[in-house]
């Protein structure tokens, strides 16, 4: 579903028309919903209606849709060359910081390493709580000790953590409204993704790919915390799918979903994408195709019921996890799924159907080299890993990751960042260990090719072509935000974070943040001025006209 | 205090920052010293290997050592381009099993080598784990490992004379820095690593390390710049990023440039080293040369 059309004369930095529409819709949700819910609360109506409100982010990836497109124009190329920061917030946090923050009506709400999570005044980065939670020293989070966000609705905002609970805090104090479990740290469960909200529900996935868990999607009364439904990623006996794990496999068998899915309110569907089979590089053991591992789930969100699947790589064994957003993209009549994959293809995907449209490379590409009877990329026999190793591209890490990519309507350019490594993969037969490590394999770099390199591509889903490509030195784990001003934002492994020319590709400005940029970036509005946000190091930054 | 509590191994170090911090630090230390107190007795209590000696763990240990330490230190722990050989009886940073014990689970600061806690290696390694790969690299340990058979005394001659290594290679703070400083390459590395790299520089450079993010890593690539009033400097490329260019010339002078205010710059993935092929170094000269490395590094 394509959102009304939002023209240049209603966004911010015209504050009268702006604050007529937000006065408007207050007035509306007041009314519709008799009171209920106090002003400023954000309600199922505000998230379905995200588009309305371009100053806001409402969710972690700005729109149901997945888009991470923002709608406010007032930083645009012409004057992104002037971009400064506005302030910095430290979380004194070491490792990995992926947030991508929420922004609700001048408040910021993000979270941070070993669970952290902190409200800020938006236009200063002055914090107004701040929480930690206390976890035990034995988890198991196979990747950094890392959250990605949160999702918000009425007077709560719900994270999952690295002990794999998911957890309600009051957005004005931050004290824990309700703490529910969903299953076993010490058997390498975790959470890392940031929820979606939908209705009066939590969704939310699992980790613990590299541990042998049994994946699920879950939903949660957002407010008592009550479990609603579980989808298992791995379908149990006498399920369909099930026939698809060899003996008792399935119990062991991965496919966690650790990013944050999408939806669609036209069909009342929700797009979910989950990771590796495991153990993620060793196929022996697990023969079949594994269902419903690197795949992408339609899923009706008020019963979590499967209304169909695809799955992108059967029987994988090079860990090429599925998680990345699938976004929801309308060229003309047609309604698609477009997800540039780890495994190097870019799928353009009928999200009526589950059909698949086409798959196309947009990377080195060796691990596959034949499609079946519907155009499904097959793994070319040679690729398997064995015991002294063979060389496959992608890579381990993937021709991209979780980082997110977006879409603009206005280019109508889909833009990802993308890594061109190639590893050898060898076998290493491990049995299984509850909450041990459960790869079955190890990689290694390529060292007779180029070292590796990165980039951002411009990709167009009508064609699946390449645009443009701006390299990067070394491959960037940064996300990618794509805004009306005819930009793109985007970090990279030095540090850098930069401003394109959505168009071209070409940078307009840059700022070093003394730390490779591992999150995705968003951008808001308050008081008639845009920032733009993005996490690097301990630090979260936001960048606005000086 | 959960920042603290999920890294025991280093709340020592930081008791006094704390205790500065809250201005009451009798009290706050004492109260610190109790809490860690049961971390450290923990800490004690892992002094020896549980599994010494033990050839099934040792294999396990093997599949975790792949799992999460070849990538650097290679297939059978000899060395990868990144990593030391670890199967030198005598290892730089501690031979002991408390040592490779505590190296690999809080990491050796200074070096690429990062903590095998969560959030350092791989999955994250639990001590169990650790003490597996330990009982690995005992295992695949050689005991005496076969000393070059040439002259160390010769081979430092060759270093600091006749081959002029010493022009861009250091040795015990004495030499030149356009190449990588070689006071330890003879413990990190193979005789026949470093072989190659004498007979061939330019088929491997020395390797930045996974992430730019943990340090930034210097390959040692050649560049050639042109400045805007038209300078011609060639050297090799320090640090750069999209944007910057940090290089040192022949003469080991430092610039810092702007890439977009340069008139051109080329950087190559060649080594500024001179081939040393049999001409230019006997057999016998190079077996001196990596005696001479090996010896020097055992120091």
């Amino acid at each position: 579903m394509d959102a009304p059309h939002v023209s240049p004369s209603e966004e911010v930095g015209r504050d009268g028309n702006m604050k007529r529409i937000l006065t408007a819709a207050t007035v509306l949700l007041g009314f519709c919903l008799g009171g209920v819910s106090a002003r400023g609360q954000v309600t199922p109506e505000r998230l379905l209606e995200s588009a309305k409100e371009p100053q806001n982010w409402l969710m972690y990836s700005g729109d149901y849709a997945g888009r991470r497109y923002s709608r406010l124009d007032q930083i645009n190329t012409k004057n992104a060359a002037s971009l400064v920061p506005k302030w910095a917030y430290q979380t004194m946090a070491g490792g990995k910081f992926e947030t991508t923050s929420l922004v609700v009506d001048g408040v910021l709400y993000a979270t941070g390493a070993d669970d952290r999570a902190f409200a800020l005044d938006a236009r200063s980065g002055r914090p107004i709580w701040q929480y930690q939670r206390s976890l035990p020293p034995d988890i198991r989070p196979c990747c950094g000790r890392v959250n990605r966000g949160m999702a918000i609705l009425g007077d709560k905002v719900f994270l999952g953590t690295l002990d794999a609970h998911v957890i309600a805090l009051d957005t004005k104090t931050g004290n824990v409204a309700w703490d529910v479990g969903t299953s076993d740290y010490s058997k390498g469960y975790s959470i890392t993704l940031a929820p979606l909200v939908i209705n009066h529900l939590v969704l939310i996935g699992v980790s613990g790919g590299e541990y042998g868990i049994r994946g699920f999607i879950d939903a949660y009364d957002a407010a008592t915390g009550a479990r609603k439904w579980r989808f298992y990623t791995i379908p149990g006996p006498g399920e369909p799918g099930h026939e698809t794990w060899e003996g008792d496999s399935w119990k062991i068998g991965g496919a966690p979903a650790w990013i944050t899915g999408t939806y669609d309110p036209a069909t009342n569907t929700t797009f979910w994408t989950t990771g590796n089979p495991s153990p993620s590089n060793r196929g022996q053991g697990r023969e079949g195709d594994n269902l419903y591992s690197n795949s992408l789930l339609a899923l009706d969100p008020d019963t979590g019921k499967l209304k169909w699947y695809f799955q992108f790589t059967k029987h994988d064994e090079h860990d090429y996890d599925a998680t990345q957003v699938p976004v929801l993209v309308d060229d003309g009549d047609r309604r698609l799924i477009v997800q540039a994959n780890r495994n190097g293809f870019f799928y353009v995907i009928d999200r009526s159907s589950g059909k698949l449209l086409s798959a196309t490379p947009y990377g080195r590409v060796t691990w596959s080299n034949t499609k079946d009877a519907s155009g499904v990329p097959i793994e070319r026999k040679e690729a398997s890993p064995t015991l002294t190793g063979v060389p496959v591209c992608p890579g381990a890490i993937g021709a991209t990751n979780w980082m997110s990519p977006t879409y603009d309507p206005q280019t109508k350019l889909f833009y990802v960042t993308a890594r061109e490594q190639c590893d050898i993969f060898s076998t290493a037969p491990q049995p299984y260990e509850a909450g041990h490590a459960f790869y079955g394999s190890a990689y290694f770099p390529n060292d007779d090719a180029q070292p590796f390199w990165g980039a951002v591509r411009a990709l167009d889903p009508a064609t699946s072509q390449i645009k443009w490509e701006l390299k990067h030195l070394s491959p960037s784990w940064s996300g990618v935000l794509s805004t009306a001003g005819g930009l793109v934002f985007t970090g990279d492994a030095e540090g850098n974070f930069m401003a394109l020319d959505a168009a071209s590709g070409k940078i307009l400005w840059h700022f070093q943040c003394g730390a490779s940029v591992y999150a995705s970036p968003m951008s808001y509005a308050i008081d008639g001025k845009q920032y733009v946000a993005v996490a690097a190091g301990a630090t979260l930054f936001a960048f606005g006209l000086p | 205090m959960p920042a603290l509590s999920t890294s025991q191994g280093a709340a020592a170090p930081f008791l006094g920052v704390v205790a500065n911090r809250f201005r009451c630090p009798t009290r706050v230390t004492l109260l610190l010293t109790l809490i860690f107190g049961f971390a450290a007795v923990r800490a004690l209590a892992q002094e020896n290997n549980p599994y010494a000696g033990d050839a099934k763990i040792a294999k396990v240990g093997e599949y975790q050592f792949r799992l999460n330490c070849a990538f650097c230190h290679g297939l059978g722990a000899r060395g990868g381009g990144r990593g030391p050989d670890l199967t030198r009886a005598q290892k730089r940073h501690g031979n002991s099993d408390a040592e490779m014990f505590h190296n690999i689970h809080d990491g050796i600061p200074g070096t690429a080598m990062p903590a095998a806690t969560n959030g350092g290696i791989g999955v994250g390694m639990s001590d169990e784990e650790i003490w597996q790969v330990v009982t690995y690299l005992r295992s695949v340990q050689v005991k005496a490992p076969a000393q070059p058979a040439g002259n160390p005394e010769h081979g430092k001659e060759l270093f600091h004379g006749a081959l002029a290594c010493s022009t861009c290679h250091m040795i015990e703070r004495r030499g030149g820095r356009l190449g990588p400083d070689l006071s330890t390459v003879g413990a990190s590395r193979s005789t026949e690593y470093l072989a190659e790299s004498l007979r061939n520089p330019s088929r491997r450079l020395a390797q930045g390390i996974f992430e730019a993010m943990k340090e930034f890593p210097q390959e040692y690539e050649s560049v050639l710049v042109v400045t805007a009033d038209g300078t011609k400097l060639s050297g090799v490329v320090l640090n750069q990023d999209q944007f910057t260019l940090q290089m040192l010339d022949a003469r080991e002078q430092l610039h810092l440039f702007e890439k977009d205010k340069l008139r051109s710059f080329e950087i190559r993935r060649e080594s500024a080293m001179p081939v040393y092929d049999q001409k230019a170094l006997s057999d016998k000269d190079l077996q001196d040369l990596l005696a001479y490395l090996f010896e020097v590094s055992g120091k």
